[in-house]
């Protein structure tokens, strides 16, 4: 069990799909972290020396805004333009498509479950 | 795709003269404007501009956030007042 940046526990995975798990983290970054690190992504996580791993924590901790810190960051760009009152705030407090899709129909991820429409019954 | 950095902020050229204008003359008067398209530029902070919804001119007090945005995105153009609720009710 290796701990990177913070929370995250992946363990007997490839290391370059491992570090997937660490939010913030896709497969283009986990690939170049390997690389730095001169590990090959093909190794299992458990396979690596302490070294290794602390080397991952690392090059984490000194160039990636990973977890919290991301998370707070995209939630404060929202609440930026939320407080601005600018149309992109707008959607965003209305909870619909910001970017200027349709929503006569579609729009459910950000709608949420379809509401029934009350009344015109016969 | 944005656009590109070498043309430069896009601003209707009126709209910087009269900022130039209402900020020598130090009264806060509302600019109205129908260029919703131009950006905000930082010269403008602490002006206030009337910008045109297709009715109204709504007005916006610039501060120093909005600086990159453009002028439309302040001023809705569709009011939306919710579904009525019932058709029943009005039948029955």
């Amino acid at each position: 069990m290796a701990r990177i940046a913070g929370v995250n526990i992946p363990t007997g995975k490839r290391v370059a799909i491992a570090l997937t798990y660490i939010f913030g983290i896709g497969p283009a970054s986990a690939v170049k972290i390997c690389k730095e690190s001169n590990i090959s992504s093909d190794r299992r996580v458990n396979e690596l020396t302490e070294d290794e791993v602390m080397s991952i924590r690392e090059i984490i901790d000194n160039h990636y805004q990973v977890e919290g810190d991301l998370r707070r960051e995209t939630a404060m760009n929202i609440k930026r333009l939320m407080d601005l009152g600018c149309y992109r705030g707008l959607r965003h407090r209305r909870g619909l498509p910001v970017r200027g899709q349709r929503t006569h129909t579609n729009a459910r991820t950000r709608k949420g479950p379809s509401k029934p429409v009350a009344g015109k019954k016969k | 795709m944005p656009r590109s950095v070498w043309k430069g902020p896009f601003v209707d050229g009126y709209l910087l003269k009269k900022a130039e204008v209402t900020r020598s003359s130090e009264r806060n008067t509302v600019i109205k404007t129908w260029s919703r398209r131009s950006t905000i530029l930082p010269q403008f902070v602490g002006l206030t501009f009337g910008v045109y919804n297709g009715q109204k001119f709504i007005p916006v007090m610039i501060t120093e956030e909005m600086i990159g945005h453009k002028l439309g995105e302040f001023s809705p153009t569709r009011a939306y007042m919710g579904h009525g609720v019932d058709k029943k009710a009005k039948r029955g």
